[in-house]
């Protein structure tokens, strides 16, 4: 074990974190609370001393990568954006609503100010004077906190006009969903956003250029966000030496399943799924591993021994080796499945979850996860047959590539996966009518 | 930015239009200053559909009509959103709505059995209002959101973790009507 630790680990220095430190502490949301810990710091450099060019220059150098599901550069996406004049937008998305991921929910809840924070540097950097926070319906809390936090903001002027005396003008507002997943994909997001029905837009045009209302406009997750403030701090350099590049930074891994201590993990990118692990306790009960989702439901599950021979516990954690390894880190959303859990259940559960989140623009996807959920729950249910297996393979087999956002393929993902490396649970179902482990308590 | 003129709009009392509002004057007044908030009005469609549900409970079709006329946006399209949105009910639901996340990481926690106990408790089915319509049990398609927490649950806005047999029995005493 010590030399996985050697060969992924280049950082010598003990680890501190910084964007949940302030969780689970009462108070930590109070503007005082955040200035007093350096909160703002970034936003006044970022205003005073440093163009907007310098500024994407800077999180560019950082190595930020996005942490809402594809891993992109955010300084480069923010260089996607034109010079133009006119309106442009920065969107956080805050809609955290991939099974398996609560980060968000947490820091906006306890430390608001960060993402706000975050939200202000990325406007300046573009250009913004007008932002939104599109927070998930269901986060109460974390809406009224981030309203308060921007009203406290204002009221210390570090929104509204002239900000700092150097002519900056912004305004930042939350927009609340109201319960639908799809609202979590940047181009749904704009639909919703902008009062229209949340389906996704076929690009090109990129919402880079063609965006909120028609304009430029970048969104980002609200954990990319909230890395931004201390980018602008500690300086790109002292933040690209976290992690191993180019996967650089800490990550809140959201830790989940059959683990003792499930819970958000703060952890330089690059850990392995075993120290994750070790973070929350061990496996639930001392049980073995059987899967892991490294990145929330939409990633393919990965068995308990991976394709190239490796323990899973092996895994690095990190966007490069997930995806490597035949799945990818997502969100960050860790679910770790342990032997007694059902691999058929597991999945029919995540698709009964995307037929009803499909959004119903295409048909490859809207068609193909009613009858993908309709044929799994005749195998986990009384059994089915072998060509019910075959037929739910060869629909998801169908669905990627064929539609226009990636919940189709997210759907196809687990399902493919599941088949692959977990083809007896499914047989198990069909010859006996039951389910092989008496399952979760399904 | 779209001009706020204080449109002067008719009351429950009278003003001419002698259709019954569902909706009180605070309410109405409320949707009508929503207009200014977006650069657009139609983004603040599902602003003005929570204030319609916080008031009446759900949106009934008249409600969402009168969103819509309020803000000068198609009904249909208004009744579209209503009906997109799971946080919207278009049917009467009870006071409290009992939600049981229900996804992977609780269901691994128990939260088949949190279900099973609330619906003993409370004497209703999954997707059921008790007959005094104080509470109404769902389960959830999606996450909440609170894996860490798991198995979790939520009361209207408000989230529970780490939810047991016992708790949930303790919770379903306070929501009874008169103990709130
Ligand atoms: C179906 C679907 C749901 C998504 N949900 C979320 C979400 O809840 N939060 C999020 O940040 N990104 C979500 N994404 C990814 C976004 O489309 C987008 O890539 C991301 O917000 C970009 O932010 P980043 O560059 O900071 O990673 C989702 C994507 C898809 C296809
Ligand atoms: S892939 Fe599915 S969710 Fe995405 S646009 Fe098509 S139908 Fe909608
Ligand atoms: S699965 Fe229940 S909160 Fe995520």
């Amino acid at each position: 074990m010590a030399s996985v630790i050697e060969e992924t680990a280049t950082t010598t220095a003990p680890f501190e974190p910084f964007l949940t430190a302030s969780v689970g502490r009462e108070g930590a949301w109070e503007i005082e609370d955040y200035l007093s810990r350096g909160g703002y710091t970034g936003w006044r450099r970022a205003v005073s001393e440093l163009t907007p060019a310098e500024v994407t220059d800077w999180v560019k150098r950082s190595g930020l990568r996005g942490r809402g599901g594809a891993g992109f550069s955010t300084g480069t996406k923010w260089g996607f954006v034109p010079n133009i004049p006119g309106p442009k937008y920065v969107c956080c998305n805050a809609d955290e609503s991939e099974p398996g991921t609560f980060n968000n929910r947490a820091i906006m809840e306890w430390d608001p100010h960060i993402v706000v924070e975050g939200v202000m540097i990325a406007s300046y950097a573009i250009g913004a004077t007008h932002s939104f926070i599109y927070c998930r319906g269901e986060f109460g809390l974390a809406a009224e906190r981030l309203i308060q936090a921007i009203r406290d903001a204002e009221k210390a002027g570090f929104l509204g006009t002239d900000i700092f005396g150097k002519g900056v003008d912004l305004q930042i507002e939350v927009f609340r969903g109201a319960g639908a997943y799809i609202c979590g994909e940047e181009t749904a997001l704009l639909e919703s956003l902008e009062g229209k029905r949340p389906m996704p837009r076929s690009r090109p045009p990129f919402p880079a250029v063609v965006g909120l209302y028609g304009r430029p406009t970048v969104i980002n997750n609200a954990e990319t966000l909230a890395n931004v403030p201390f980018i602008l701090k500690n300086g790109p350099e002292w933040y690209a030496a976290i992690g191993a590049a180019p996967n650089c930074g800490p990550k809140i891994y959201s830790l989940s399943g059959s683990v003792n201590r499930p819970g958000n993990y703060e952890l330089p990118l690059g850990i392995t799924l075993r120290e994750l692990v070790e973070h929350g306790g061990g496996m639930r009960e001392g049980r073995k591993l059987k899967a892991v989702i490294p990145g929330g439901s939409s990633a393919a599950i990965l068995p308990a021994t991976l394709s190239d021979g490796r323990d899973a516990m092996d895994l690095v954690l990190d966007f490069d080796a997930c995806r490597a390894a035949g799945s990818m880190l997502g969100s960050g959303a860790v679910i770790v499945l342990d032997e007694t859990v059902c691999m058929a259940c597991a999945v029919t559960r995540f698709i009964e979850f995307y037929q009803h989140e499909s959004c119903g623009k295409c048909t490859p996807c809207r068609e193909g996860t009613i009858w993908m959920l309709k044929i799994l729950e005749r195998v986990t249910g009384t059994g089915g047959t072998d060509d019910d297996l075959f037929l739910v393979n060869d629909l998801a087999s169908h669905i990627p590539g064929r539609s226009l956002c990636l919940l189709g393929d997210s759907a196809a993902a687990p399902v493919m996966s599941a088949m692959e490396h977990f083809r007896t649970d499914f047989d198990t179902h069909n010859a006996t009518g039951h389910c092989p482990s008496g399952c979760i308590p399904f | 930015m779209i001009p706020n003129p204080p449109t002067p709009f008719p009351t429950r009392e009278g003003g001419g239009n002698t259709e019954a509002y569902v909706l009180s004057d605070t309410t109405r007044a409320a949707i009508v200053a929503l207009k200014g908030k977006y650069p657009k009005v139609q983004s603040a469609i599902l602003d003005a559909l929570r204030l319609a549900q916080d008031e009446i409970g759900y949106v009934p079709a008249e409600a969402s009509a009168e969103v819509a006329a309020l803000l000068g946006v198609s009904p249909h399209h208004v009744h579209s959103l209503a009906t997109f949105y799971t946080m919207f009910f278009t049917q009467p639901v009870g006071t409290a709505i009992v939600e049981v996340c229900d996804n992977l990481s609780c269901a691994l926690w128990g939260s088949r059995r949190i279900i099973a106990r609330l619906e003993e408790a409370l004497g209703i089915a999954v997707g059921e209002t008790t007959p005094d319509g104080s509470i109404t049990l769902l389960r959830t398609i999606e996450c909440l959101a609170a894996c860490g927490g798991a198995p979790a649950l939520r009361v209207n806005t408000t989230y529970y973790e780490k939810m047991t047999e016992e708790k949930v029995v303790a919770l379903v005493k306070e929501l009874r009507p008169g103990k709130r």
